[in-house]
């Protein structure tokens, strides 16, 4: 086989025409190669050399005789999988860790190092509808700064606005909850779950984007911020505290961010501004998504393992004793989530206020049961464990 | 030292614990005692060879010509057992600039000549003899401009050659001399920008280091040694990042033929001739 490069020399790239060419010959076949390019012949004999190909000089190049080291060092290489997980063995059970950082469908060189990822069961972290979940999550990102109408006119009494102000206090810390807890199981999952890792991680920036909006209507007239208590981060703690992801992602999701939605839908509707509620009607979106993939890979782990729904349970009962001593849900956004529903400081709207988070209340307490009853609990059993949800909410 | 293997090598580079840490891994795992001692040059390394404090030595060519003559001395005959395939048939060069008007070896008769380190044999002896031999005497004939760094590891460390090209390309020097591979590093990376030298020697081929041993001393083991090198697989995932380290992609049986160039550059110059004459008082 023979190459003419031309006037190209290995100073420009010529060794990318000769390894193409090479790779079409058999270990042990020659390929002359010539070309007007100076120093070619000189080259030619120290890259041949450097790659473990044989080299003989010729007029206006050389010979070169194709050496193993090439197919070698590819030999016992893996394929990762299939970049589309919808194809049979696509994600595997169990991806080994020296699979690394390697593109799911990519082959993966022997001896690559071996990565530790403390997430690497299909049955932990996997759902089926995770890819279609992921590309919903993608092409519903929205700008903060153009999404929500800033400069709407607000003018509310001062202690709604003050109310308004301490709600969202609450929201921001419960959200820097919900953005941690994603963000550090991104971090542990094996990359071969690419889709899986994409919208943990999406979740956390839909988060980021949470505590900017929050923040922002907090302090659309007012210079600071609300109350945050110590009995609401003791519950938020014993959030942050647990290590097991399907545990935890069964408390975030879907118990705490599945009583969330029905805060922020309940914020929806009763807001005083239009502000506060572009705000709330704009994040329950993303936390709508946020339950369904909780609730998504949490059925697929309960079915493959069946253990799992008493640990779930468990974790609820763990957590509501190490909460027993603390108050629950502070008085302050509870009286604030009053107020901000009233809209109007008088006695009227104040009681109208107080009729609406308590049915607020049940509302969450039956979407709780709601989804425990998914993820296959008895009717008593999940009732009685969304009795014990912690009354923080999150 | 029993029948553990104790390798000497010279630390030229820090890469070198590395290289020699996976190797020492590899052959224990191949239940083949080994460690190794690294030297500060290879006169050090040869002498300790000699001395028995190590039993086989990675030496250069020019060690390889200084273990050969020592070892003569002192009778004792030293075996050079295997080498890598890239330290076979290398070349070295002289080049100039394009745009210079030399065309030939004579045209630098009375012009300054970059070489690498004093001791370093491709870019320094085997082209000094390569110009030697059409007729031009380094000193004599033309200036010779060394580029000593790290004198004593011949040449391993390529700051010198890279020092001797740059001071083509600033024009300080009229010709530069270096192996054909860093020839092609330097076009590659810039430092020789493209099209802007011109080969106006290249030397015969040559070739570069390899394992020695002295036949009365070396431990059993060497053959078994010699036998793991040469077995060695660069399809093999634990060895090949050492190899790409060290540079090979597969050990050899050495071969003598190739340090015909050096050993008469050697001569011609009485590059040893001192330290030799030093060793029995030693």
């Amino acid at each position: 086989m023979t190459l003419d490069l031309g006037t190209l020399g290995f100073d420009r790239g010529a060794h990318v025409l000769v390894k193409h060419a090479l790779r079409e010959l058999a270990v042990g076949d020659r390929l002359t190669v010539t070309g007007d390019s100076a120093d070619l012949s000189l080259h030619l004999r120290a890259w041949s050399r450097a790659q473990g190909h044989g080299f003989d000089p010729a007029p206006r190049g050389g010979s070169i005789t194709r050496g193993g080291a090439e197919v070698g060092r590819w030999k016992g290489a893996e394929r990762t999988g299939d970049p589309d997980p919808a194809r049979p063995g696509a994600v595997v059970d169990q991806p080994p860790g020296h699979w690394g950082l390697a593109a799911r469908g990519a082959r993966v060189e022997a001896g690559s190092p071996a990565f530790r990822f403390d997430l690497d069961e299909k049955d932990l972290v996997w759902a089926d509808d995770i890819p279609r979940l992921y590309a919903q999550a993608a092409a519903a990102q929205w700008d903060p700064a153009t999404a929500i109408a800033w400069d709407t006119p607000v003018a509310l009494p001062d202690e709604i606005e003050d109310a308004v102000v301490q709600v969202m206090t609450y929201l921001i810390e419960n959200e820097t909850a919900a953005l941690i807890l994603p963000a550090r199981f991104a971090g542990l999952l094996h990359p071969h779950f690419r889709e899986a890792m994409q919208l943990l991680a999406i979740q956390a920036a839909d988060e980021a984007r949470h505590i900017e909006v929050f923040t922002r209507r907090a302090l659309l007239k007012r210079p600071t911020l609300g109350l945050s208590t110590a009995g609401g981060q003791t519950s938020l703690k014993t959030l942050l505290d647990e290590p097991d992801f399907a545990l935890a992602m069964f408390l975030l999701s879907v118990l705490g961010e599945g009583s969330f939605l029905s805060l922020l839908w309940f914020i929806r509707d009763h807001a005083p501004d239009p502000v506060t509620q572009q705000v709330a009607t704009l994040t329950a979106q993303d936390e709508a998504r946020h339950v369904a993939f909780g609730l998504s890979h949490l059925s697929r782990h309960v079915e493959h393992d069946p253990g799992l729904r008493p640990r779930l349970a468990q974790a609820i009962e763990s957590r509501h004793e190490a909460l027993r001593q603390t108050a629950g849900l502070n008085e302050e956004v509870f009286d604030a989530l009053v107020l901000l529903t009233a809209g109007e400081w008088n006695p009227e709207a104040i009681g109208r206020g107080y009729d609406a988070v308590v049915l607020l209340q049940r509302d969450m307490a039956q979407g709780r049961e709601k989804r425990l009853r998914r993820l296959g609990f008895a009717e008593s059993d999940a009732a009685r464990l969304s009795e014990l949800h912690t009354r923080n909410f999150m | 030292m029993n029948d553990k293997i104790l390798l000497g090598a010279v630390a030229y580079d820090p890469k070198v614990v590395t290289i020699w840490d996976g190797f020492r891994d590899w052959f224990e795992r191949h239940d083949l005692p080994f460690d190794y001692v690294l030297f500060s040059n290879y006169e050090q390394q040869v002498e300790s060879h000699l001395a028995g404090q190590v039993n086989v030595a990675w030496n250069s060519p020019l060690a390889w010509i200084e273990a050969k003559e020592a070892g003569e001395r002192a009778g004792r005959r030293a075996r050079a057992i295997a080498m890598r395939d890239t330290d076979q048939d290398l070349t070295s060069v002289i080049v100039v600039r394009s745009d210079s008007p030399f065309r030939t070896p004579s045209d630098l008769k009375g012009k300054r000549v970059a070489v690498g380190a004093a001791d370093s044999p491709q870019a320094t002896l085997i082209p000094l003899l390569a110009l030697q031999e059409t007729g031009l005497t380094p000193e004599k004939d033309f200036e010779v401009v060394m580029n000593d760094v790290l004198v004593g590891k011949h040449g391993d460390h390529i700051g010198g050659e890279r020092d001797a090209a740059r001071a083509l390309i600033e024009g300080q020097v009229d010709a530069a001399c270096m192996i054909d591979g860093n020839h092609l590093l330097f076009t590659r990376e810039g430092t020789v920008p493209a099209g802007k030298t011109r080969v106006l020697l290249q030397t015969e081929p040559y070739d570069h280091c390899n394992f020695t041993v002295f036949e009365k001393g070396s431990p059993a083991s060497i053959e078994r040694f010699t036998r793991l090198l040469l077995e060695m697989n660069y399809e093999d995932p634990v060895v090949r990042p050492l190899m790409d380290l060290e540079g090979l992609k597969e050990w050899r049986p050495a071969r003598l033929t190739g340090y015909r160039l050096l050993e008469k550059a050697v001569a011609r110059f009485g590059t040893l001739d001192r330290w030799l004459a030093e060793i029995p008082a030693r």
